[in-house]
């Protein structure tokens, strides 16, 4: 286990250098001038162009660029916008209020998709099988800025059942609607799957077994098929919260949520090269951490996985 | 040795409901059918047969001939839909359990009457240590404790003999040899001490040598335990030894039922013939195999008269029209053959 948890971190390594690099080439080579439009109207003076350049390595290969970057990111240093803020410090006030809704929308995707794959994978072709598997084919066939405006739109605005947009606080109550329309589409494969797996197992031999063991129907599903069926979910469910929060660009801005989705647009629109770099090296970073501990939760679901 | 209950292949439900016999595990004219997309399978026609404290019923038969489908009824754990029970009783102690509440019946299994399974890696579940399989009856069943059940489920290991019963408490299935996992099942079944004990193929999926200790293991503990044993097999080596009564299953029918000795020495149906002819012989060595020539029918589409009469060699015009009724002949044994009588003086 020990060895194969090392074998494992050794192996993001090149994964990390490769997408980070990638993501640092395509960001510095964007063409254009970097400077245009920061000094108002006019041009900028040369003083401040050589500055500038000298302070970025401009004038340096993008191999040289890139090292020095990674050697600043691994002492803690994310590197200064051109504004003289902190990319940390972005960082730092966005990272959180994202991470608070991927987790909101993530339990949401969990309970809601579990309960329902599991109601209809027991029940298969009743009247919520079919409910289930008309509104997750809807979820999954509309792009998330629809959901989210129409949520938004019927839920806020027209019933005004909640506060369309989220307050700077990020209550738990605001972050109900933006959670669901972040993980609906997520929502939907989750119950699919569930479904899926419970409806192969449940003719498995060793649930007949439980069944014939004198085992009470609730311990043979909650305990003996569930059991085995969740496996295929943990691993969606893992993966997902990586990707819940890369995806959050378009809820956090419907929602007016301040969180990464909002800071990495902003920085991309502006040109804040070395803001866009960091704070994608951190999402990666987080994916790649979220698919090793999948992996590790494999183990831990499903005995018959060895790890050499 | 017990008297054979004589079938009509009556109608579902008209012969003895409720009148009490006295006896442990009763089927009667038990029927079965399949439904599927491509239409209905009579897997069981009129099935009859019992077990008694301390006695051991081989229940023969080939694939398809609805051996392991009684099983599953008795138990309760038919596949429904397809299958579905259309008539006859399964009474334990008397009682008929398919008129039961669920409740009643869950109550019944493990304690009443368990079963084993023909393969114990699919039958255990992959993802609990069998410790925990075997310690769950006790903790849900019993209400004991955690470290009760351990014991006890420690204790159970060690009677059906595998070796370092505590340390192979919180292995998995799949860290078993093949019997090894049919023994911790055996072990699972017997926890909470049943009267009845369906054993379905328990020998099929393990190799040769082992299958001999799997069949003494469970032959002395059916003796230990006075219990009731249906042996499900198609092997007729395998029921020699352990077996008091033998059934012989064919289309969902008893065709022949007696005790060991008088099957082997005087089979009374051309099915039990052919199936004892076809076992290999050493004094026959070089010789191609005997076989019975044709195949089970369709049970979408049973022919009418004696179901065997395409495959039988002495067929004659009566078995394509006449369906024979398992009837009794001379003290202890019925044959559903219409010259049974035949058979059995023959020299």
């Amino acid at each position: 286990m020990g060895r194969y948890l090392l074998r494992r971190l050794l192996q993001l390594v090149p994964v990390f250098i490769g997408t980070t690099f990638l993501i640092y080439w395509l960001v510095w080579s964007v063409p254009g001038d970097p400077f245009a439009g920061k000094c108002g109207d006019r041009r900028c003076p040369d003083s401040y162009i050589n500055f500038m350049t000298e302070k970025y390595q401009l004038d340096q290969s993008i191999w040289v660029q890139y090292a020095t970057y990674m050697k600043n990111l691994f002492q803690g240093d994310f590197g200064i916008t051109f504004n003289n803020r902190e990319v940390a410090d972005i960082i730092a006030t966005a990272y959180p209020n994202t991470l608070k809704l991927a987790v909101v929308a993530l339990a949401i995707e969990a309970v809601i998709g579990l309960t329902a794959g599991v109601l209809t994978g027991l029940r298969r072709n009743g009247f919520l099988d079919n409910l289930v598997l008309i509104s997750t084919l809807f979820l999954i066939a509309l792009p998330v800025f629809v959901v989210g405006f129409i949520l938004q739109w019927l839920l806020g605005v027209k019933w005004g059942i909640v506060h369309p947009t989220v307050s700077s606080e990020m209550r738990l109550t605001e972050l109900l609607l933006p959670g669901f329309v972040l993980g609906s589409a997520s929502m939907a494969y989750v119950a699919r799957v569930a479904r899926t797996s419970i409806a192969e197992n449940r003719r498995a031999d060793y649930v007949r077994t439980a069944i014939a063991k004198g085992l009470p129907m609730r311990r043979v599903v909650g305990v003996h098929l569930l059991r085995n069926s969740l496996i295929p979910v943990v691993t969606l469910l893992g993966t997902d919260l990586g990707a819940l929060m890369g995806g959050a660009i378009v809820t956090e801005g419907i929602f007016g949520i301040n969180g990464i989705g909002r800071a990495v647009l902003r920085a991309i629109v502006t040109k804040e090269s070395a803001t866009v770099v960091s704070i994608v090296v951190v999402l990666v970073l987080v994916y790649l951490l979220m698919n090793l501990l999948v992996d590790l939760l494999y183990a831990a679901l499903d005995p018959r996985i060895r790890y050499e | 040795m017990s008297d054979i209950l004589v079938s009509e292949q009556s109608k579902p439900g008209a012969a003895g409901s409720g009148r009490p016999s006295g006896r442990l595990l009763e089927v009667e004219d038990l029927r079965v059918e399949f439904r599927t997309r491509d239409g209905v399978a009579k897997v069981i026609n009129g099935v009859t047969y019992h077990v008694d404290a301390g006695e051991t019923l081989a229940v023969l038969g080939e694939s398809g001939s609805g051996k392991s489908v009684t099983a599953q009824t008795i138990m309760g754990i038919l596949d429904t839909p397809p299958g579905f029970v259309t008539g006859g009783q399964v009474r334990f102690h008397g009682k008929d359990m398919l008129t039961m509440s669920a409740e009643e019946r869950r109550r019944i299994r493990g304690e009443g009457i368990a079963m084993i399974f023909q393969d114990a890696l699919s039958a255990l579940n992959p993802v609990f240590t069998v410790g925990f399989q075997i310690a769950e009856q006790f903790r849900i069943r019993r209400g004991l404790s955690r470290s009760d059940a351990k014991k006890r489920a420690i204790e159970m290991l060690d009677q059906v003999k595998i070796p370092n019963a505590k340390g192979r408490f919180s292995n998995y299935p799949h860290q078993f040899s093949g019997g090894m996992r049919q023994r911790a099942m055996i072990a699972m079944s017997l926890a909470l001490d049943p009267e009845v004990l369906i054993a379905d193929e328990p020998t099929t999926a393990l190799d040769v040598t082992v299958q001999a200790q799997i069949m003494d293991l469970l032959a002395e503990l059916q003796r230990e335990r006075q219990m009731g044993m249906i042996l499900i097999t198609h092997d007729l080596g395998v029921v020699a030894d352990v077996a008091d009564r033998i059934a012989v299953m064919y289309a969902g029918r008893i065709v022949e039922e007696a005790n060991v000795y008088d099957l082997y020495a005087k089979p009374a149906h051309p099915y039990t013939m052919g199936l004892i002819d076809s076992i290999p012989r050493m004094d026959e060595r070089g010789q191609q195999l005997r076989t019975i020539k044709g195949l089970p029918p369709n049970l979408m589409n049973i022919p009418p008269g004696c179901p065997f009469n395409p495959r039988c060699p002495m067929a004659q015009p009566v078995c394509r029209e006449k369906l024979p009724p398992l009837l009794q002949i001379g003290t202890d044994r019925a044959s559903a053959c219409h010259f049974a009588e035949d058979l059995v003086n023959r020299d």
